[in-house]
């Protein structure tokens, strides 16, 4: 893990104190992003509904809303326009979190491809809308972009001769524009479509606390500042000083300072190592391997796979009905999640050696009851098993002899039954911890594992189980303290 | 962490979030221009003359070509590009020669050039030529103009009536 991005998991971590049970902001950036895409799409039809598409009317059909009707159309008119700048800013962040966390290649490089090109329809979206307002900050970014546009070789003509004068600009232009500003965010949307395509249960709404949050916060902002228009446009005069929205305006600026060939070979250099960046040759691999024998086509691991890997082909055995599954090796994010919703991953089964109907081959269900045997035998009778993962807290960490210390490709891949297992093999108590609560390194390890266990989701830890003996935590690095304490409580447990 | 606290933090995250949309949406103004200056817009499209001159073809060449292709003259498609420059009270401001656009150089030469300059009393001089087989510049216009601060002016060439104009 590098420098930054333990950075950024520490940060996450700390803002867990704020934002318990899975709200953190930070891990739910793609949900946030698509909750104010749908902000944007539902004002923006009030907006439409009102809008004037001439020359003449569009200035003043915006400017009469916010001034005769400030609720709900001047108040909507804000809320659109901080909801974008929320939009870009939250977007951008999402990019930056999955960068620093490195996870753009293997499993996620479609995902992360796909999603470049949703910046592009971001920007033309959000730049496009100022102007239709048509009012001075509309003119200086119509007239900033066409001369922008004009550094391109592709373009015979000049774009910016379109605002030379007062007549230069007519009715069919706001026509245009408003069928770009409403066909891009469709495009947008299509886009989304494809980036969510491997995704299995793609998080699309944030937390309803999360989602009233920032709800709340946006409306707030657009009824204590409400955004007004400048005055309307006027091409005879040069818009000396406008008051620019830095988050979604700043190319123009950089254009001027710089030139806008230098801000097209930016544009250009940035979106190009985005692209670059999932095609690093990273180290393949072990991914999950489906033992026929063993497998039934239950379909579970189908519904559990994050990634849409699984999917269920006709059982070579060639009974009627019968299916098997099958993994995608190039979707497979090899955490084993699969395995461990597999109901033939049970330590109870009696076979010597355990084969498992799906499982991982660089950390089998097979070898770790072994490990788990191995770990209880002897004088290892009352110590505390703890089953943790290799991106949360560090189980090296615990130097304690009472504790037996399983870390695994993700939490996800414990089979529910080991936890009765380890009991019943004489441990104390077992403590379960996953990486973080709703910021799984595999999206849904942690929340499967919480289920299973809770009994609300198969494979499910049986009733009988006393569930005082066990503790399901979350944990991530540098929050050792945290299975510390777990583990305490369970001796106290034990203890009275 | 109790209830309250949890709260209290959330609260000031949103209005830290809230703060960051609220300045940055329109803050800090931008000064495109600086006061008490106007800008002057050098911007044409127009077709330079063709390079080479027409040529009447013979009845025997004529009588070679398809029916539907024999025109009495065999024209080049390649056009001159256009030459400009623009002095501001007598000095040389801008100077650029625009080539025709197009694969087969046959379109239409555009410039597009800002110019600032102080608000006030200026005298405009503007030379363009769009024939390379012509000796010297085809077109001048040398005008006093009278700028307000922010104020546009548009120096175009009106191709239909062939002149330079300014508006």
């Amino acid at each position: 893990m590098s420098a930054l991005s333990q950075a950024w998991s520490r940060a996450e971590r700390r803002l867990d104190r704020w934002f318990p049970a899975g709200t953190n902001p930070l891990v739910n950036l793609g949900a946030i992003a698509c909750l104010l895409f749908a902000i944007l799409l539902l004002s923006g039809i009030y907006l439409f509904v009102v809008f004037d598409t001439s020359v003449s009317g569009a200035w003043n059909s915006i400017d009469t809303l916010s001034r005769q009707q400030p609720v709900p159309g001047g108040w909507l008119r804000s809320l659109h326009r901080y909801a974008a700048d929320a939009f870009a800013l939250v977007t951008l962040l999402h990019l930056v979190r999955e960068w620093v966390l490195g996870r753009y290649t293997r499993f996620r490089r479609v995902t992360w491809l796909t999603g470049v090109p949703l910046l592009l329809f971001m920007y033309v979206s959000g730049i496009g809308g100022f102007w239709l307002n048509w009012d001075r900050l509309g003119q200086y970014s119509a007239i900033a972009s066409a001369e922008l546009f004009d550094a391109l070789p592709l373009l015979t003509g000049s774009m910016a001769r379109n605002f030379l004068g007062v007549d230069s600009v007519s009715d069919r232009f706001f026509s245009l524009l408003i069928f770009v500003h409403l066909g891009v965010p469709l495009l947008l949307l299509f886009g989304l479509w494809f980036h969510l395509q491997r995704i299995t249960r793609p998080a699309v709404w944030p937390t309803r606390a999360l989602s009233v949050g920032m709800l709340a916060m946006l409306g707030l902002l657009a009824a204590l500042w409400p955004v007004m228009s400048q005055a309307p446009a006027d091409l005879a005069t040069v818009p000396s000083a406008v008051p620019l929205d830095w988050i979604l305006l700043h190319l123009h600026p950089l254009a001027e300072l710089l030139s806008p060939a230098i801000v097209w070979a930016l544009i250009g250099g940035v979106l190009l190592l985005l692209l670059a960046l999932p095609l690093r040759r990273e180290q393949a691999l072990p991914v999950a391997v489906v033992d026929a024998d063993n497998c039934n086509g239950c379909r579970r691991c189908v519904a559990d796979c994050p990634y849409a890997a699984i999917t269920l082909e006709a059982h070579p055995n060639g009974k009627p009905g019968r299916q098997i599954a099958v993994v995608a090796a190039e979707r497979c994010a090899s955490c084993g999640i699969c395995a461990g919703s597999c109901p033939s991953a049970t330590p109870f089964r009696s076979a010597r050696e355990l084969v498992t109907g799906i499982d991982m081959p660089q950390q089998p269900i097979g070898a770790l009851r072994e490990q788990l045997e191995l770990a209880l035998a002897g004088a290892g009778q009352g110590r505390v098993v703890v089953f943790g993962c290799d991106h949360g807290a560090d189980l090296r960490q615990i130097d304690d002899q009472r504790v037996a210390q399983f870390s695994l490709l993700c939490i996800g891949l414990l089979p529910p039954s080991f936890v009765e297992y380890a009991l019943r093999n004489g441990a104390s108590g077992v403590v379960v911890v996953g990486c973080a609560q709703g910021g799984c390194a595999f999206r849904l390890g942690e929340r499967w594992t919480a289920e299973r266990l809770a009994g609300t989701r198969e494979p499910q830890l049986r009733a009988s189980v006393p569930r005082e003996r066990l503790r399901m935590i979350f944990a991530g690095p540098g929050q050792e303290w945290r299975v510390a304490v777990a583990v305490e409580e369970l001796r106290g447990v034990r203890a009275t | 962490m109790n209830k309250i606290s949890i709260w209290i933090g959330q609260g000031l995250l949103y209005a830290a979030f809230a703060a960051v949309i609220g300045i940055f949406s329109q803050w800090p103004s931008y000064q495109h221009l600086a006061p008490e200056r106007a800008l002057v817009k050098l911007s044409f499209s127009h077709q330079g003359e063709l390079l080479g001159e027409c040529v009447e073809q013979s009845l025997e060449e004529l009588a070679k070509l398809p029916p539907n292709m024999r025109a009495p003259k065999r024209c080049p498609r390649e056009r001159s590009p256009v030459s400009v420059e623009i002095d501001i009270d007598g000095v040389l401001a801008h100077q650029q020669v625009a080539q025709p656009s197009g694969l087969s150089s046959d379109g239409a030469s555009a410039v597009y050039q800002r110019l600032e300059v102080a608000a006030g009393a200026h005298r405009i001089g503007v030379r363009l030529k769009d024939n390379a087989r012509s000796e010297g510049f085809d077109y001048t216009l040398e005008q006093d103009v009278t700028l307000a601060p922010a104020e546009i002016l548009v120096i175009d060439f009106d191709s239909a009536h062939k002149r330079i104009t300014l508006q």
